[in-house]
């Protein structure tokens, strides 16, 4: 990229020969800190990085400019110098009207869209008054039973000026249709609808947990909601592919890129075998990832997974647009690399690992805040949080210019080592005859799990530092001013989805109910059904429940 | 030469956060016991059963989404039901420090919080297992 002659190659060369007689001596008498220095993906971390290391690299071909293909320096021309990213708090607790408190308070302050967390009923479509629900219901995310629940959600907050991100995947098709008929009460058509549902199932299987029916008819719920938005909602993001739970579960780096694109590819594949234009639904792709400690290699990262998306979208399946082409993605700062001890030092780690995603380019950031190793955020932690993204935009300079560490000996050698390397996961992952069957064989949950016990081993070695928990340690109190979800919750939620139920129009539910059935079982497209249902107010987990008995359930193997 | 000790690592709950489960289990071999690992999503009576049948000498129960005070003890209430009352009970997880004497009081035995090493739940084990 930047020795153009051989004169000056041979020039560098000499020089690096001198310098490295100076390191010998250096190391004679002071020994490095580590005897290698690498990365949790197993990048090497070199002493220096020279001209030499990106001499591979085509500036025009491999980096390019930002907005143009492979959009290693960005997807948009200008970048933040337009418009900051989208900053996105995720929130969800107890009620949808203590929710809907908090959305009201982040968006007062600042915050330019709205991230709904849901419970884990929800996420696995039972309704709060189902046993398995028992004990779970609003604790780590908002409850929501029925279209009901979901008007107190968005009371107040006009749909056509808010963009709203989902965390939905196995029942998302069911959340979108109530958030359409919410948006039809406030006189909002769903062409006008801006926002994401994460509906990617496949990572469900392997890193987070909440799926519900096997892969194929989930395969085909994903695809049905491809066409659907197409259609109807052009401006809604049908799937945030997400690696984010991929690192969370403990992979690495490179992991984390490798199979959040394999998984991509496999919707692409699934979409068009369906019978779609893949520039009539990939521009409505967009991914998700964590960002972590590591904070050269996490720029990298992001670089590298935008390039490597690009050129896979061209290369495999022949995309034409631009856009088609173009990795938008979330990040969230990582969940598993706060403490909870010395819980604010974890605002410090945050402002890292936000700062890491600023510079990787992310178009839209989750901070998190100082207590989730502890609990769910109070107010106080998240309008921290949230402060830590206004700090970085409008204080540090570093969204003046597009990419800034472009060019970077160090940065570009990383971009094309985690390209290279996750290529290489994606490849061995497409012998194993692509990612369902890779998960049916163990593969990426063997990777991770592997990934998972050496970092934890490196902490208790204390090879890896983690400060407060392995160094640095002091006597603490027990923190203070937690929050809590009161069991009472619990309670009350039950009482008003039997009010729901008491009051809605039961034969217009069982009808509703039965033109799914038939849907489902025709094979049609399940979304005008399904908005239909939750219309009549029929509950998430009826309608999850029909959709079970024609579809099955998976069990972990 | 002693038995090994045999453990079942569990997941109770609707919580899919199996990170820690799996390492501690993975770790708890490596020190030379048997471990059985639930899989997430199981019931606490699907814990009892397997923990009966595979007649383990403790139980670690793994729940990071705050459902706690809720699954622990039914699983430790289930174990008496079933005369399986001196099985070793643990767990881990985002566990408030108020939840802890409520914990300890319903049955379970020690609780293991972020931060924790593998070690100091090995040595518990060791240290307590009848």
């Amino acid at each position: 990229m930047s020795c153009t002659n051989g004169d000056e190659k041979a020039r560098l060369a000499e020089r690096q020969e001198q310098w490295q007689g100076m390191v010998d001596k250096a190391l004679s008498r002071f020994p490095e800190r580590k005897e290698n220095f690498s990365t949790t993906s197993g990048i090497e971390t070199k002493r220096l990085f020279s001209p030499a290391d990106v001499d591979a690299i085509d500036y025009n071909e491999d980096v390019g400019f930002p907005g143009e293909f492979p959009f290693t320096r960005g997807v948009q021309p200008t970048m933040y110098r337009a418009r900051f990213w989208t900053m996105r708090q995720y929130a969800g607790f107890g009620s949808a009207k203590q929710t809907n408190e908090r959305y009201r308070y982040l968006l007062e302050q600042g915050q330019t869209g709205l991230s709904v967390a849901f419970d884990l009923p929800t996420q696995i479509g039972y309704d709060s008054d189902m046993e398995l629900a028992d004990g779970e219901v609003g604790k780590v995310g908002v409850a929501i039973d029925s279209l009901a629940d979901m008007e107190i959600l968005f009371d107040q907050i006009a749909l056509d000026k808010v963009s709203t991100s989902m965390t939905i995947n196995a029942p998302a098709a069911v959340l979108l249709a109530m958030y359409i008929a919410v948006a039809e009460k406030q006189g909002v058509s769903s062409e006008k609808l801006r926002g994401t549902i994460q509906n990617d199932v496949l990572k469900e299987y392997f890193a987070r947990g909440t799926y519900i029916f096997p892969p194929q008819p989930s395969m085909k719920i994903i695809t049905d909601i491809f066409s659907y938005c197409k259609d109807n909602l052009p401006n809604w993001n049908t799937i945030s592919i997400s690696g984010y739970h991929i690192r969370e579960a403990g992979s690495s780096a490179v992991q984390e890129v490798a199979f959040t694109l394999a998984d991509g590819l496999a919707y692409v594949d699934a979409a068009v075998k369906t019978g779609l234009d893949v520039d009539d639904f990939a521009k409505r792709l967009s991914f998700f990832f964590n960002v972590h400690n590591n904070f050269l290699e996490e720029i990298a990262k992001f670089r590298a997974a935008r390039r490597l998306w690009a050129r896979l979208m061209k290369e495999r399946f022949g995309a034409q647009k631009a856009s088609s082409m173009m990795m938008r993605f979330h990040t969230q700062t990582a969940g598993c690399s706060l403490t909870a001890q010395q819980p604010d030092n974890n605002v410090v780690r945050v402002t890292m690992q936000a700062l890491a995603a600023v510079l990787g380019g992310t178009n839209s950031l989750h901070t998190n805040s100082r207590d989730e190793a502890l609990c769910l955020p109070t107010e106080d932690s998240v309008r921290i949080a949230l402060r830590t993204q206004q700090i970085i935009a409008h204080e540090s300079g570093v969204a003046d210019t597009v990419d800034p560490l472009a060019g970077s000996y160090m940065v570009e050698s990383m971009t094309s080592e985690i390209e290279e390397k996750a290529l290489k996961y994606i490849n061995k992952i497409d012998d194993l005859g692509g990612v369902v069957k890779a998960i049916e064989a163990g593969f990426m949950q063997q990777e991770i799990g592997d990934s998972a016990y050496a970092y934890q081993k490196s902490i208790e070695t204390e090879d890896q530092v983690i400060v407060g928990v392995n160094r640095f340690i002091i006597e603490e109190a027990p923190p203070e001013n937690l929050l809590r979800i009161k069991q009472e919750m619990e309670i009350e939620q039950r009482k008003s989805l039997k009010a729901i139920k008491a009051g809605r129009d039961a034969a217009a539910v069982e009808n509703s109910l039965k033109a799914l059935r038939q849907v489902a079982e025709s094979g049609d497209n399940l979304l005008p059904a399904i908005v239909v249902a939750v219309k009549t107010y029929a509950t998430l987990g009826e309608v999850c429940g029909v959709l079970r008995e024609i579809f099955g359930e998976y069990v972990e193997g | 030469m002693d038995k090994k000790i045999k453990v079942l690592i569990a997941k109770p709950g609707l919580d899919g956060h199996d990170r820690g489960a799996k390492v501690v289990s993975r770790a708890l071999r490596d020190a030379g016991m048997e471990v059985i690992y639930s899989g997430i999503r199981q019931t606490p009576e699907q814990i009892v059963a397997t923990a009966v049948q595979e007649d383990v000498d403790s139980i670690g129960l793994s729940c990071l989404s705050g459902a706690h005070n809720k699954l622990f003890p039914r699983v430790v209430n289930l174990l008496k039901e079933k005369g399986a009352g001196d099985v070793l009970v643990f767990g881990g997880g985002i566990i408030p420090d108020e939840d802890l004497q409520g914990l300890k009081d319903a049955g379970i035995s020690e609780i293991f919080l972020p931060g924790a090493s593998t070690e100091d739940t090995i040595e518990f084990i060791k240290n307590n297992v009848k």
